[in-house]
């Protein structure tokens, strides 16, 4: 019965079971839509609005959308790619994202994404905001501001660890990802490189001590093939062991 | 007692009065800080202690709504209401009056710590501006010799209790009663009529009603009604909206106000439809002063068996209602926004569907309807569905309430039938001079002089009620700054799109209307709000681009004049990005400064 | 009669000079270059004074006022203008700078540092004056496009400039663009 059950997506049919959404969909079918906040691994969130295609006419968040039989999708089109840079823009305006002097350069989701829409520039005013980074802890650094508040590393926290470490605090324009302490820093939780949370940030904004910069250019995840060949860091880096940083 | 014993104490009784439910959380903080007049770090951990939350969600949560402070607040905290028919009213000149007098800057708390003086998003009383709150109560029809009583009352440190009552009235302007509020309503005859003629009948009579949702996204009443009845669920949930943040509209604070007992019966109605045993109004913060006389109703409804076990002696008819009070977030007008804060949680919209109607208030199906909207139905149950139909357009019937303000001679409510053109609305609120008119608020449409003879209804110009009227002496950009304003601050943060490009917007509207935009801004403008109106995750953010969009279309002249001749301008100003180093350094040399004629500012090829 | 030659004008703004390294790169194929441009204003070519050009190619972002004159100026004398590498487009490295106030960058520097004789913040006239914050091309004046890289590549640059000159579409291959 499920066998039946198909959408198009781009001319494509896309088969589909109960309870699938479109992207986990046309994931399994071996169809690249963008995304950030989107993890396989977790319930979808919806936040960062990359993976947006167009649903029988309508724009929708692929990871939010319940894929239904007859459903005519939209991935790759010249719109959805401007409103996808846009998108990733504003990200990139949003915080303080120095690509050079950053150890996830490379095998970054965030940039890696951001090539894939022909994003050449951040375009829009940058709000340079003003973040602290935290290296408390022992073996993981902070950097808040590269941190673009997709809650993966909440939701992993909360959901796999079971340690609820992570939390977004603020309202709009004001809202910040915070650590679970009085202190409000990671050295003060029990916070470990085995977490789950510490797996997932498509940025860099949770690093690894005492590594960094390992691996040539040239040689690096994204280096030589889009993330549509590639797949996303925390995937790949999970079937190599682990290792964030291939 | 020492005193993080009586801290302990205090709030272990205020928890304990809301039965130590984390779904009360917004209530129990609200509470506390009433009693401490601010959220210290301290505070919370121990709200969570008592509550077994953790510390990091309670936190979240007094950091999202504008009214809890996490930071210490004067003990008379006044906020202006900044609406932009404030603003026509004087707002801004009596806000920095009073701040002045107290000896205060605006947004800061006096030295002594007894008063804070800032702004808040428009607080409901645009017909009786310019508004504020005091500790969360409403003050109307502020005028400096008003505001020069309120500081002698605070430099004396009198009780709010004590105030002037007539600082605090709050009228209803009713201009003009149509089946709605013109119509005698018995009470309990809504309950008889569902008790005598079944469930089934009343749907009925709801879907030839047609009634619509009056917050105005314009949902058939009776499908949502019907699909939460015959959803799955342990228990299922009535939630009246009435959080009614969209700038420029008033009307559901006049039916709480005057029509309580019609919206809570429209809800029982809703309940015994429904199959739901519990209720609840989601009133607006701004609204607390409606609180006493809210709960009055309700416990007269009680005594009367109108509320409560066995409503009507009728065995197994049970119902209550339960008063949630927001705390300043315009997002939680948005229904699962709205349901996530009567959970006791901050109010971020959630992925839809699943809808409320089938996982609502605890994931348990929930109908969420406008306070209008239970009002109407209340009388459709008692007059039946082809009484209502019989008003309004084919696709729009009975009527709407409309809360008018600005430039007119009557503000207030005004009751029409569906499809009354907006010229006949203007010539009976006296606004003679009218240049165009803010529709259903900032997230609505802007409407030029060229539009009035459209309706308004579903099928044309569709409203939640906020008629904010220009004339022609104001600049329609003011508005459109206010409001763009208004969507940074209410902007929920949860979305790219929204999160960011409400301040974006607000930039790029704030470098024109201060005559430092080209066209390009224009076009930049333009391109952003197509992005936020598909991209944005809800209803807030696919519509905060509108007044821009709307004005650049409606009012092109408006912007025009503002431009530079230039082909392009900076981003920020030059010269004043000097200023720190010129301190710093001392320097005054031709060199120290960026002027502009000095520049080869905008000489493009 | 051969065509006549595209006028190019260069300058690093608050940048390191690694894109104009990556120009040099080009080695070869410089030679090539040579063939269809001019240089006019350029580190490369020590020429002071710019002319009306066809071509600008700006690395760096802009930290003081002399970077906003120089911007301004090719802006209004080259018809096409292209931000080149990090600073150029997002204020780079020398953009970190804006997490501080400016008073505490210039305290560190010239009043707190180690081994300082006679500190004190410069005041000199000849010395640009500071922005407050760094900034990238495109907050100041109108840029055309846009060559990421940190620096761009210089064969990222090659195919660039080859399209630019031949009015193709600008379409760098994949493995082309990178933001470091």
């Amino acid at each position: 019965m499920s066998e039946d059950q198909s959408f198009m997506l781009d001319g494509r049919r896309v088969p589909f079971q109960d309870g699938q959404t479109v992207m986990t969909a046309a994931l399994a079918a071996g169809i690249y839509i963008p995304h950030l906040c989107f993890n396989p691994e977790f319930a979808p969130h919806g936040s960062c609005r990359v993976c947006l295609v167009k649903v029988n006419g309508r724009v929708q968040a692929a990871c939010a959308t319940p894929a239904a039989s007859g459903q005519i999708v939209q991935n790759e089109t010249g719109e959805l790619r401007e409103i996808r840079r846009g998108i990733l823009q504003m990200l990139f305006v949003e915080g303080n994202h120095v690509c050079p002097a950053c150890e996830k350069s490379g095998a970054c989701q965030l940039q890696a994404v951001a090539y894939y829409v022909g994003m050449l520039a951040p375009h829009y005013t940058h709000f340079y905001p003003r973040r602290p980074v935290d290296a408390s802890h022992p073996e993981a650094v902070i950097d808040f501001n590269r941190c673009i508040l997709c809650e993966l590393c909440v939701r992993a926290s909360r959901d796999v660890d079971g340690k609820n470490i992570f939390a977004v605090q603020g309202r709009g324009i004001q809202a910040h990802l915070v650590v679970n302490t009085t202190s409000g820093k990671l050295g003060a939780t029990d916070f470990s490189l085995a977490d789950k949370a510490a797996q997932v940030c498509p940025t860099g904004a949770i690093l690894t001590k005492h590594r960094g910069y390992e691996i040539p250019i040239g040689q690096r995840l994204y280096d030589r093939k889009p993330i549509s060949v590639v797949g996303d860091v925390a995937t790949v880096a999970e079937s190599k062991g682990g290792r964030r940083h291939e | 007692m020492a005193e993080s014993d009586i801290l302990t104490q205090t709030i272990h009784e205020i928890v304990q009065r809301h039965g130590g439910a984390p779904t009360r959380l917004l209530q129990i903080l609200r509470d506390v800080q009433d009693r401490l007049t601010w959220l210290s770090p301290e505070t919370m951990d121990r709200v969570a202690e008592e509550l077994d939350l953790s510390p990091i969600k309670v936190r979240g949560v007094a950091e999202f709504y504008s009214f809890l402070y996490t930071a210490p607040r004067g003990s008379y905290d006044v906020l202006f209401s900044d609406n932009i028919t404030d603003r026509m009213l004087g707002n801004r000149e009596l806000l920095h009056y009073l701040c002045d007098r107290l000896g205060v800057h605006v947004g800061e708390t006096r030295a002594d710590g007894r008063v804070t003086v800032g702004t808040t998003s428009c607080t409901g009383m645009c017909d009786q501006g310019p508004a504020a709150l005091v500790n969360g109560h409403a003050l109307t029809r502020l005028d400096k010799p008003r505001l020069d009583r309120i500081v002698e009352l605070v430099n004396r440190q009198t009780p709010l209790t004590e105030w002037p009552r007539e600082f605090f009235e709050v009228a209803s302007n009713i201009r003009r009663a149509d089946i709605l509020l013109g119509r005698h309503f018995a009470d309990g005859a809504a309950l008889r009529a569902v008790l005598k003629r079944r469930p089934e009948a009343i749907l009925e009579e709801m879907v030839k009603s047609g009634l619509r949702g009056q917050g105005g996204a314009g949902f058939k009443s009776a499908a949502k009604w019907i699909s939460c009845r015959n959803a799955p669920g342990e228990e299922k949930y009535v939630v009246c909206n009435a959080d009614e943040g969209e700038p420029g509209t008033f009307k559901d604070r006049v039916l709480m106000q005057d029509f309580a007992d019609l919206v809570f019966e429209g809800m029982t109605l809703c309940g015994r439809v429904i199959g739901a045993r519990q209720g609840f109004v989601y009133l607006r913060g701004e609204y607390r002063y409606l609180l006493p006389s809210l709960q009055a109703h309700l416990q007269r409804r009680r005594e009367v068996g109108l509320l409560g076990s066995d409503i009507l002696g009728e065995p197994g008819f049970d119902f209550d209602i339960d008063i949630h009070l927001g705390a300043g977030a315009y997002v939680c007008g948005e229904e699962s926004a709205l349901i996530e804060s009567l959970e006791g949680k901050h109010g971020v919209p959630r992925i839809r569907p699943p809808f409320p109607t089938t996982h609502g208030y605890l994931n348990q199906p929930t109908v969420v309807n406008n306070v209008e909207t239970f009002a109407a139905a209340a009388k459709i149950a008692v007059e039946g569905g082809a009484w209502f139909a019989s008003r309004g357009t084919a696709e729009s019937k009975g009527t709407k309430l409309l809360s008018l303000s600005g430039d007119c001679e009557r503000p207030g409510i005004y009751e029409y039938p569906f499809g009354v053109t907006v010229r006949r609305v203007l010539e009976d609120c006296g606004a003679r001079d009218a240049q165009g008119i803010q529709m259903a608020g900032p997230a609505g449409h802007m409407i030029s002089a060229r539009q009035f003879d459209r309706r308004i209804c579903f099928e044309d110009l569709a409203t939640g009620g906020s008629f904010m009227v220009f004339s022609h002496r104001r600049d329609i950009l003011d508005g459109v700054r206010n409001f763009a304003h208004f969507f940074v601050h209410e902007s929920c943060g949860f979305c790219t799109p929204c999160r960011v490009g409400t301040s974006l917007l607000r930039d790029l509207v704030t470098k024109v209307h201060t005559g430092h935009g080209t066209r390009y801004d224009l076009e930049e403008m333009r391109k952003l709000g197509r992005i936020m109106q598909v991209a944005c995750h809800c209803g807030l953010g696919q519509t905060a681009p509108n007044p821009v969009l709307d004005s650049l279309d409606q009012f092109p002249e408006a912007w025009e004049r503002r431009l530079r001749s230039t082909a392009f301008e900076p981003a920020f100003d030059l010269d004043a990005a000097l200023e720190q180093a010129r301190q710093l350094t001392g320097r005054s040399d031709p060199d120290a400064y960026l002027r502009e004629e000095e520049l080869m500012l905008g000489a493009m090829p | 009669m051969s065509e006549p030659k595209v006028k190019i004008a260069t300058c690093s703004l608050a940048g390191c000079f690694g894109c104009h390294m990556s120009l040099l790169d080009l080695d070869e194929r410089l030679f090539d270059l040579a063939e269809r441009v001019e240089l006019d204003r350029s580190p490369l070519t020590d020429i002071k004074e710019l002319s009306d050009c066809d071509l600008g190619l700006i690395e760096g972002g802009v930290c003081n006022a002399e970077n906003v004159h120089v911007l301004m100026e090719f802006r209004a004398r080259c018809k096409i203008l292209v931000a080149i590498g990090a600073c150029a487009l997002n204020g780079g490295v020398p953009a970190m700078r804006n997490q501080f106030d400016l008073k505490d960058c210039l305290e560190e520097s010239y009043l707190r540092g180690i081994g300082l004789v006679n500190p004190q913040i410069p005041n000199d006239p000849e010395i640009p004056l500071l922005l407050d914050q760094v900034h990238p091309l495109h907050e100041v004046v109108k840029i055309d496009y846009f060559l990421p890289g940190c620096p761009p590549s210089a064969d990222a640059i090659w195919t660039f400039v080859n399209q630019l000159l031949s009015d193709q579409p600008l379409a760098l291959p994949y493995t082309q663009i990178h933001y470091d």
